[in-house]
């Protein structure tokens, strides 16, 4: 195996410089086969990969020997383990469910091929990401999902609202890319090395708590933070609902943006020893969890509300991890990809039954005419909401047991985020497919099932949702979570370290109880207020009260920072325009040229033509010139 | 050879600095106030001469050829300048019909 893991990246990267370059050339369905089958091996591969870890544990294989520079060398190396092996299966699994997706999805638009070829390039920069065994190659995918995540949310570029945020997307990136790197170099320069294997038994005999490792930690949570979108960086997420569905997803919910909680997981150690940061990360995690649900609560169109219920998802994850659960962290990436794809998937399919209608307002009674997509999106929002059980219940409630142990406040506000995803999430379910039909009589003509490539995904999603959550059920359930079992040796190094956390049984149950009680009830306020009382909200030329208006807004993030820090950086520029460029540098470089013009003027008077005045000129110089040497003047 | 010596010394240096310095200011200032091209020529040819007196003068002062020789060549270089400078003395003549040096005004940018 670990002679072809190679393969595993280069499938898809290969499918990308076909369909790239075949993309005006090649038939539609040829493109789609390609794009399909390359991640569809790579699944195939991935599985090999888990079966190997699975077997004879964690391995690494080296490609080439990247660079040397004295004794700094890096090579070129891909590692295999517990936590990376079932990323491969998340990204090549899920990737190629929303690839199938897609032929049916994007069928009818022009850049067909050029999507295709997006999306594997994505793939396998994400591949690169959760393989590489160094921070080096982690960048690598770093950086390029950050690309296809640009061009993919531009994709359909000619309209300026979407390459605007497009541009945003990319620049809240960097924002995070920058505390990343400068954490690399950090790392580079206090660990002599960046590949894993060097630093964590290093790191794992330090001091903890020591000024270097908080240094490196929040520098590299500041790249978790662009990547995963958490406050403050959170604002580019749900304008990235610009591109075509399946890309929200793929990118925006399931995969790239779970890429901070890998890093995270992945550097576990360097966290651990790190309290500050964990406490930072814990705080942020949840506030931007709480945050988001409250803008999700109002929001009127469909994928906006599932880019919000995204950022919060993230927020949990965070919290998680911040509160050092990272096996519950990692779970709840794994069981976010499935339900969080899924429901896109199946907003999707709205989306396209609507005739690329998003706003709920004008959706309604979707229930009985697209039978799949509703089940399967029921399936997914109760996952979402944590009602057991399905998968969202036992990763969110082993994130929240011990936030419980870590601090109790903290676990209150957890509980009410989750009433609160509750509530949007059904109330997004109850708008759009129950009810009566509020759109156009011309997009009730229309409306359809989606097609069976779109169709299947989906199936396969829901069951995936349903069943998701069994690899980790807690003990306190009967279970023995073998999730925890198998990513024991990613995180043992940390596991000492960590305060225990553990509850007992009936504390466990008794906390699963409350939330999902919290969750239940918020169910139940959100059927009487949408179904039984028929509530639509409001228009937008409506006056919203204070709160609702605040929520609907987001809050005002995107004026606050427009204010804060674009309207500022404009002012500066024009006085560095203004001020800098045009009076000090373009008037030193003019004044030179207008002195010396001046003066040659005034000179050349001097020329005029008269031999006498030359001589007694050069009579006068040679005067000087002896006057010159004999006082040495 | 002795007697010329003895001739020369017995009118004292200073007395050909004074001479030689005179006959030199003559010639710098004919060249500044006069306009005619061959008058100031002459002023040259004086200010040259001015020179060579001074340098025979030093020579035989001090004994040492080495002035006189000198001399040689400043009279074989003013010959050459005399007939390299009347020459365009006589194709400016030539041309404006003048001498005049104000009619040469058009040396100017």
């Amino acid at each position: 195996m670990d002679n072809y893991i190679w393969l595993i990246p280069i499938l898809p990267l290969a499918g990308f410089l076909i369909n790239g370059l075949g993309r005006n050339s090649l038939s539609k369905s040829v493109i789609g086969a390609i794009g399909c089958l390359v991640v569809l091996a790579s699944f195939g591969l991935s599985v090999a990969a888990f079966l190997q870890v699975k077997s004879t544990g964690k391995f690494e294989a080296t490609m080439f020997d990247w660079f040397e520079i004295g004794f700094f060398k890096v090579q070129f190396s891909f590692l295999v383990d517990q936590l990376s092996s079932l990323m491969l299966l998340i990204i090549t699994g899920v990737g190629f469910l929303i690839h199938l997706y897609s032929v049916g999805y994007m069928q009818n638009d022009e850049g067909f091929g050029k999507f295709f070829a997006y999306l594997n390039l994505f793939i396998f920069f994400m591949l690169l990401l959760v393989l590489g065994s160094n921070y080096l190659i982690m960048f690598i995918g770093w950086e390029g999902v950050g690309l296809c995540s640009y061009l993919l949310i531009g994709f359909w570029f000619t309209n300026p609202d979407y390459a605007d945020a497009a541009k945003k997307a990319f620049v809240m990136n960097r924002i995070g890319d920058l505390g990343f790197i400068i954490g690399l170099f950090l790392i580079m320069n206090y660990f002599g090395s960046v590949t894993f294997a060097d630093i964590f038994p290093k790191a794992a005999s330090m001091q903890a708590g020591s000024v270097p490792f908080t240094l490196i930690t929040i520098l590299l949570f500041i790249g978790a933070v662009g990547k995963s979108a958490q406050i403050p960086l959170f604002t580019w997420l749900p304008d990235a609902m610009a591109g075509p569905t399946p890309v929200s997803a793929l990118i925006h919910a399931a995969t790239m943006v779970t890429a901070g909680v890998y890093m995270v997981a992945r550097s576990n150690i360097l966290f651990t020893l790190a309290p500050y940061t964990m406490t930072i990360i814990a705080v942020v995690g949840l506030a931007t969890a709480v945050f988001a649900a409250l803008i999700a609560l109002s929001q009127t169109d469909i994928k906006k509300v599932l880019a919000y219920s995204t950022v919060s998802q993230l927020g949990y994850m965070f919290l998680g991890l911040g509160v050092g659960a990272y096996t519950g962290a990692f779970f709840h990436v794994l069981t976010h990809a499935f339900f969080k794809a899924l429901l896109f998937l199946g907003a999707g399919s709205v989306i396209h039954a609507m005739s690329n209608e998003q706003d709920m307002r004008q959706m309604g009674g979707l229930k009985g005419k697209l039978k799949i997509t509703f089940i399967t999106m029921l399936i997914g929002t109760l996952a979402i909401s944590g009602i057991p059980p399905f998968a969202g219940f036992f990763s969110k409630d082993e994130i929240l047991a011990h936030t419980f142990a870590h601090s109790e406040t903290m676990y209150v506000i957890g509980v009410i985020t989750a009433m609160f995803t509750s509530f949007y999430m059904f109330r997004m379910l109850y708008l759009t497919f129950y009810g009566k039909f509020r759109g156009t009589a011309e997009q009730e003509h229309h409306v359809h099932e989606s097609p069976a490539s779109m169709t299947i995904p989906l199936i396969v999603l829901a069951v995936l949702s349903i069943v998701g959550g069994f690899i980790g059920i807690p003990e306190a359930l009967g279970g023995h979570h073998w999730l925890e079992e198998w990513l024991k040796p990613v995180f043992a190094q940390s596991a000492p370290l960590l305060p225990d956390s553990h509850l007992s049984s009936s504390t466990e149950i008794a906390l699963m109880c409350a939330s999902v009680a919290g969750a239940v009830l918020a169910l139940i306020y959100a059927y009487v207020r949408y179904v039984k009382n028929n509530h639509v909200p409001a228009a937008d030329s409506e006056e919203r009260p204070g709160l609702v208006s605040l929520s609907y807004h987001k809050f005002y993030i995107d004026e606050i920072y427009d204010f804060l820090i674009r309207k500022p950086l404009d002012a500066l520029s024009v006085f560095f325009y203004k001020v800098v460029d045009l009076l000090v540098i373009d008037g030193f470089v003019n004044g030179l040229g207008k002195i010396s013009v001046k003066t040659s003027k005034g000179l050349r008077l001097l020329q005029t033509g008269n031999v006498g005045f030359y001589i007694f000129m050069m009579v006068i110089g040679i005067i000087g010139v002896l006057l010159y040497s004999m006082f040495k003047i | 050879m002795d007697s010329f010596f003895k001739t020369v010394q017995s009118v004292p240096l200073n007395h050909y600095i004074l001479l030689s310095a005179i006959i030199f200011s003559i010639g710098v200032i004919g060249v500044l106030i006069r306009r005619n091209a061959i008058i100031i020529f002459m002023s040259v040819e004086l200010m040259l001469n001015a020179v060579n007196l001074l340098l025979t003068a030093f020579s035989v002062y001090r004994g040492d050829a080495t002035g006189q020789v000198f001399v040689f060549f400043i009279m074989a270089l003013a010959a050459a300048e005399v007939a390299v400078g009347l020459a365009i003395i006589v194709m400016i003549y030539r041309n404006t019909n003048s001498v005049d040096i104000n009619v040469l005004n058009r040396l100017k940018w």
